[in-house]
């Protein structure tokens, strides 16, 4: 396949807490809500149990845009984690924008277990961003492309 | 397209009333204080537009007894607008009528400051037929 | 190396219509550490788990992944069938590609794509999992229900019947909720007095139930099976101990202004009251607001009349903490302000009530002493008018988008008890669509209308005029008639809709328990696990988790009771063991782990390192595994990347991001 003919098709990596948005992820399946398969979701215990590191990494290795999904701020399931993921991913985000990595390719956005419609809105709107984007070219580790 | 779907899709996109979101509840008529004179009642907007029966809505009675005062649109519980609906037929009319409405040059001198500017440009639009 | 064994499930048509899995199984073969892939119609069915026991002995596997539905659904499954063939459970990894992948993407080569990628993330992951062993935790033998209404005091019995102790938290100064405020109840018309207050009475009495009224939780922290929650007692003013209940100081109380809760303000009662007659316990608190002592400090009448020397001015709140192993949470319901429905005239005129209030005037010890008339001018009504789904079903802010489920039933018990005491009376009912699924419920509505001559229109009431004569005229809608209705009532009674209690949300964030959009709190499973909350511990029984009548929350009451016994019953918990770990060579003991753990989980010990030969003491982190639960929290926290989740460690999702954007 040439390059010119080659169609754009993002790669993105959602983090979502295994107790509000990947069950929202869920509802949202169940309820047949559909969104671009471009969307892979990875569950984490915990929004709070997202490093800054493993959204660099998915930069470095191509992805276009990064979303993390937690519980609403208060509804925790561990009390406090997303309070902390939500300044962490403050600071990162507007660290990645300084260096080319533009903010619409970042996102929090909160779901809870009860959201499907939002968690489909979400990355339906995630992923229209992220086309209008077009690909990341910051942070990309060369070697790990074609 | 039909030319009856594309009315119909044509007075959604004016009002920006999703139709389907009707209860059926009857609301908007229970509120409505020219359903006596009204042919096509409120609560049969909704339907005629589903239904895409746009041409028996623009040759109603009704389109021109509306008052625009807008009571259902406040009360539905739904958000579905009716007079919205009939708002959006009759501006369908007007268009078609080309000329046939009130040119800006003259509103001035039909100005009364005591209207409510609503009232105005419904009463504009049925006096003018 | 890993041995892995990688199994698609087509789960019927749900994931083979969308997913090409043989595709997805000849993808698995080219993966590191594959040795064994196979596709099976239902991995979870008895055929498909013997499909992978058979598997992990035959080609010794050291790890599995499972693709097919949502982890929270088949994920304990998959991890027991492994157990018994011998491979460690945290071992298993599910890739989902139901929910995430066929349920969701219409296009077969898109989906089967995305399937092999999120099953490629799973074998990254699996590849570096190693095997856990859970710990141990103890079961407090005791259960708090939150709430003491008809669901909370059910609830509290039968776990109490079942040789538990169990303690009511009630806000109120007495048990007995929403029902104790019911004249009758559908669809057999008990007096709703006369069979709740066998139950409050058997609630009080009962050995192992304890009850704290005028009382609300203040804080919770543990987690399942070792739950520590703050109780606090307000401040009754009256001495449980020494109060008889003669009710001489409510008689004799000269401050007697106050409106009377129970019966939703229609009238007054004194600074010192019981809320009704039948409360339990039968003493009084004084209301400290209303309370002319209190304000002015002259009066004292109250304890001058009191023979018993009950009442304490002095006394202040307390705090009570306790041990909990379960949670019941039994909030219930309040209907929903009406401000914002100015058509119905609610503010207008005395006349219109809501049916909640209608109730009150109903019953015999109500504000009319079960007199049916007008609260304007006390005038026996000959017409009155209902109004349906006043603020149910509506997607616009003023109202609920849900359907509060009993309003059809109560609205056709009123007109049929109205129609039934005064046959001279003319009911009207504008509605939208009668709803009565249910035993005898259909039945009922029927009966009123054919045998009781309920006029039921169909069609909704756009407004409601007060007349100078004091009349109402109800301008309504039949659609069926295709007619404007104008119609002169003498009381209008509006069905408003429900909302759950609104101090919920404050219990929901204390306990960690989620809730929906509608502040109803979410369940576990919406038809596999409808009385649990997705918080380990917590039950969920009434109308809190949505909206039921009286049958139903009895028996979600008793179902959530049997959840929380199940959970009693246990002496030891097993703990997840995806617990954070501190690596004491990366360690330099700077306490930032400490100060975002949510649980206390992590202490400081001085310990012997080894560092390249160099030996020394050092101060290091230290996680209390029984304490942990695994939120990853101090995992990012730590400067020095010495802590790691165990099931969810740095390597592991790194590898599971390598693997998406490979």
């Amino acid at each position: 396949m040439s390059l010119e003919n080659k169609e754009f098709k993002p790669k993105i990596v959602a983090f979502c807490c295994n107790w509000c948005s990947y069950a929202g992820a869920d509802l949202a399946g169940s309820s047949r809500l559909t969104y671009p398969a471009d969307v892979k979701i990875i569950r984490v215990p915990c929004s709070c149990r997202v490093n800054p590191m493993f959204i660099l990494r998915a930069f470095e290795k191509g992805a276009d845009g990064v979303i993390m999904c937690g519980c609403h701020p208060g509804d925790c399931h561990y009390s406090t984690g997303n309070f902390y993921a939500r300044r962490r991913m403050t600071l990162l985000f507007s660290m990645l924008d300084y260096i080319g990595v533009e903010n619409g390719r970042t996102r929090v956005e909160w779901v809870s277990a009860a959201e499907g419609v939002k968690f489909s809105d979400t990355m339906n709107s995630f992923v229209e961003k992220i086309y209008s984007l077009g690909e990341n070219v910051r942070l990309g580790d060369l070697r790990c492309k074609n | 397209m039909s030319s009856e779907k594309k009315q119909a899709e044509l007075i959604k996109e004016i009002s920006g009333v999703n139709p389907l979101k009707c209860m059926k509840c009857g609301k908007c008529s229970a509120s409505c204080p020219s359903y006596n004179e009204m042919d096509i009642k409120p609560h049969q907007f909704v339907s005629y537009v589903i239904n895409e029966d746009i041409e028996s809505l623009v040759n109603s009675e009704s389109l021109w007894k509306c008052l625009s005062c807008f009571a259902c649109v406040e009360r539905c519980p739904r958000d579905v607008k009716p007079g919205k609906l009939i708002d959006a037929a009759r501006q369908i009319v007007v268009r078609q009528k080309g000329q046939d409405y009130l040119l800006a040059d003259e509103i001035p001198e039909l100005l009364d400051p005591e209207l409510p500017q609503q009232l105005l440009v419904s009463a504009f639009r049925r006096y003018r037929r | 190396m890993q041995r892995i064994g990688v199994f698609v499930c087509h789960c019927g048509s749900n994931i083979a219509a969308t997913v090409d899995v043989s595709k997805v199984v000849e993808m698995a073969h080219m993966e590191p550490g594959v040795v064994h892939a196979e596709d099976y119609q239902y991995m979870c069915s008895e055929a498909g788990q013997a499909k992978i026991a058979a598997a992990i002995q035959e080609k010794k596997l050291t790890g599995m992944v499972v693709c097919s539905c949502s982890p929270r659904m088949h994920e304990a499954t998959f991890r027991k069938a492994a157990e018994r063939a011998g491979l460690n459970p945290y071992m298993v990894e599910i890739a989902n590609i139901r929910e995430h992948c066929s349920w969701i993407h219409k296009d077969m080569e898109e989906a089967t794509k995305k399937a092999v990628i999120l099953m490629r993330a799973a074998i990254a992951k699996v590849n570096l999992n190693t095997p856990l062993q859970p710990g141990e935790s103890r079961v407090t033998k005791r259960a708090l229900v939150i709430g003491g209404g008809i669901a909370g005091i059910q609830t509290a019995l039968d776990i109490a019947d079942a040789g538990y102790e169990v303690d009511i938290v009630e806000k109120t100064p007495s048990i007995g909720g929403r029902m104790s405020q019911l004249d009758k109840t559908f669809p057999t018309l008990d007096c709703s007095a006369c069979i709740l207050t066998p139950k409050m009475v058997e609630a009080s009495a009962h050995e192992k139930i304890k009850i704290y009224t005028y009382s609300e939780v203040e804080k919770v922290s543990g987690f399942v099976g070792d739950f520590t929650v703050d109780i606090r007692k307000k401040a009754r003013s009256v001495d449980m101990d020494k109060c008889t209940g003669c009710g001489v100081c409510q008689e004799k109380c000269p401050s007697k202004k106050a409106p009377s809760e129970f019966n939703r303000g229609l009238n007054n009662r004194s600074a010192i009251y019981t809320p009704f007659a039948q409360a339990i316990p039968n003493v009084p608190v004084i209301d400290r607001e209303a309370c002319i002592k209190f304000k002015t400090g002259k009066c004292g009448v109250c304890s001058k009349v009191c023979q018993a020397g009950a009442i304490d001015y002095e006394q202040k709140d307390e705090i009570v903490t306790e041990k909990y192993g379960a949670i019941v949470v039994a909030t219930g319901f309040d209907t929903i302000n009406l401000d914002k429905y100015d058509e119905y005239a609610y503010s207008q005129s005395k006349d219109v009530i809501t049916s909640l209030e209608l109730e009150r005037v109903m019953n015999a010890a109500g504000p009319t002493h079960g007199h049916l008339e007008r609260l304007s001018d006390g005038k026996a009504p000959k017409e009155i008018v209902f109004i349906q789904c006043v603020g149910s079903r509506c997607s616009d802010d003023r109202g609920k988008p849900y359907c509060s489920k009993i309003c059809c039933m109560y609205t056709a018990k009123h007109a049929m008890l109205i129609r039934d005491k005064y046959p001279d009376v003319n009911v009207t009912v504008f509605y939208i669509d009668v709803r009565t699924p249910g035993k005898n419920f259909d039945e009922f509505y029927r009966r009123a209308v054919e045998q009781y001559g309920v006029n039921y229109i169909k069609g909704q009431v756009g407004k409601v005029i007060p007349q100078p004569d004091g009349k109402l005229l109800v301008q309504g809608s039949d659609l069926l008639d295709n007619k404007q209705i104008l119609k002169e009532a003498d009381m209008v009674v509006l069905a408003t809709a429900i909302e759950p209690n609104p101090d919920v949300r404050r219990i929901a964030t204390m306990l960690t328990a989620s809730i929906d959009t509608n502040n109803f709190l979410t369940e576990a499973h919406a038809k596999l696990r409808p009385v649990e909350s997705p918080t380990a511990g917590i039950f969920l029984s009434g109308v809190c988790q949505g909206p039921k009548d009286i049958p139903e929350t009895v028996a979600q009451a008793g179902a959530a009771a049997v959840k929380a016994i199940g959970l009693l019953a246990k002496d030891k918990l097993l703990t997840n063991p995806c617990t954070a770990q501190s690596d004491i060579l990366l360690c330099n003991g700077c306490s930032t782990c400490e100060n975002v753990c949510p649980y206390g989980a992590i202490t400081y010990e001085d310990k012997e390192v080894n560092d390249h030969g160099i030996r020394e003491t050092r101060r290091v982190a230290v996680v209390n595994n029984a304490l942990c639960q695994g939120c990853g929290a101090c995992t990012v926290a730590c400067p020095s990347g010495a802590m790691d989740l165990q099931g969810f460690s740095n390597r592991q999702i790194i590898a599971e991001v390598d693997a998406i954007c490979r």
